[in-house]
């Protein structure tokens, strides 16, 4: 076998093996590591903090210094939120369609649901 | 209407250019290969930190020392997002660390060359970063949301790193004839390393069909490859330098520049382990790994202590 054939750019950095590197330990995800953090962001006054990533801290001060040092090297937020990960809670993409549904036959809700006459302004 | 199986829905998004979130359905395949691939590429930003790190100490000024700091940090820092999109996968980071040290996941090859000189830093700026950049721009639009966001941030950093790396060469092309001189040795060092970093040729590399279906991968080594060279050829001109390959020439019919051929055998010794570096970059990296673990357990136990106390005062 030519050895290049299990070798892509993927590192980022360059190329690096594709085969037979492993995706996990046995071990699985045990949580040796710290707590996981999502962290938010607000960019500056007048808008509302959006989620810009996690990371690991051992404790929320901790993660707010981190999240500092992690996401806002170039002045990118004025405040951050650093939430436990665990503390969120999602709705299921499984039940996606079935969640989202009532929404989907309302057009009413909308302002172009209306005809208007086309001299009428300001409307 | 005959129900879709999850792989189709799955697909049927891929292909519209939508992103697949973390909770979503996922093939298993695509899952391991993007933990795969962002792994080995979070792997890469942190080795990344060392040949750098090795001339902080040594840097000509403050100004150029600062510049350094804040890249270095950088690097950590794209190892950072890098490994929180990796966990979105499923994955542990510690588990991630673990088959680094292992050497069981790689990084990338590039890192296992010594910077012997100042004109390293801005070589490995120019030409590294920059063959990173064109390698990362097209995964911005990876199908995997998490990976292509990281690369968002990561792009718009790198950028800053590649216009360090030209500012340094040009400074010393256009210094002192040894400074010249200097800059020039540089380039001559880290141009073929830097065009290997695409990785080998496309028809000696077919694995790549099915990362090219799931939006992965956008375009083959090769392309990325040709499309560095275009890039780069003009840059050298300002630069007053000149690029180490007496094929370079503008194909008029091709409509890109001609390089001459690469020679992968010092590539494959490179990755196969025997590059000068090797051994020094995971020496390095489990020895500051190690040395670092009382800091961890220290913050934990003051974690566990500061938390018990505040149950303590409410009790």
């Amino acid at each position: 076998m030519n050895p290049g054939s299990d070798l892509q750019a993927e590192g980022g950095h360059g190329a690096v093996p594709t085969r037979d590197v492993p995706t996990g330990t046995e071990a699985g995800s045990s949580p040796r590591d710290w707590p996981l953090w999502e962290v938010f962001v607000r960019a500056k006054r007048g808008l509302s903090h959006l989620h810009v990533g996690s990371l690991h801290a051992p404790d929320a001060a901790m993660a707010l210094r981190n999240a500092r040092d992690v996401y806002t090297r170039r002045s990118e937020g004025v405040s951050i939120w650093v939430v436990p990960a665990t503390a969120v809670v999602a709705s299921s993409p499984d039940e996606k369609d079935a969640f989202f549904d009532p929404a989907a036959d309302k057009a009413y809700r909308h302002p172009t649901f209306y005809d208007i006459p086309d001299e009428v302004q300001h409307l | 209407m005959v129900a879709m199986t999850q792989e189709q829905e799955f697909q049927e998004l891929v292909d519209a250019d939508q992103r697949i979130e973390p909770r979503d359905w996922m093939p298993e395949a695509y899952r391991k290969t993007l933990i795969r691939q962002i792994a080995q590429h979070a792997h890469s930003e942190i080795i990344g930190m060392q040949p750098e790190g090795n001339w902080i100490t040594r840097a000509p000024s403050l100004r150029r020392k600062a510049i350094l700091m804040a890249k270095v940090q950088d690097e950590a820092g794209h190892g950072l997002y890098l490994y929180s999109a990796a966990e979105t996968l499923g994955v542990g980071r510690d588990e991630l660390l673990d088959l680094l040290h292992a050497g069981r996941q790689k990084y990338s090859s590039i890192f296992n060359y010594p910077t012997v000189t100042w004109a390293d830093m801005g070589a490995i700026g120019w030409l590294v970063d920059g063959a990173a950049i064109v390698n990362q721009v097209p995964i911005t639009r990876c199908s995997y949301g998490p990976y292509a966001r990281a690369m968002v941030r990561i792009c718009k950093e790198e950028s800053f790193h590649q216009r360090q790396g030209f500012e340094i060469l040009h400074t010393l092309s256009h210094g002192t004839p040894a400074q010249h001189e200097m800059a020039q040795d540089a380039v001559n060092r880290w141009w073929w390393p830097s065009l290997m970093m695409f990785g080998p040729p496309d028809d000696q590399s077919p694995n790549s069909a099915q990362s090219m279906a799931w939006k992965i991968k956008r375009f083959s080594n090769d392309e990325l490859r040709q499309k560095f060279v275009d890039m780069t050829v003009p840059q050298a001109e300002v630069l007053g330098l000149t690029l180490p390959d007496p094929e370079i020439r503008w194909d008029e019919a091709a409509g890109n520049y001609a390089f001459g051929d690469i020679d992968w055998t010092e590539f494959f010794e490179v990755l196969k382990g025997n590059g000068p570096c090797n051994a020094a970059r995971m020496e390095h990296r489990v020895r500051a790994h190690v040395e670092g673990s009382w800091v961890r357990e220290a913050a934990t136990s003051y974690a566990e202590k500061t938390a018990a106390r505040v149950q303590e005062g409410a009790a």
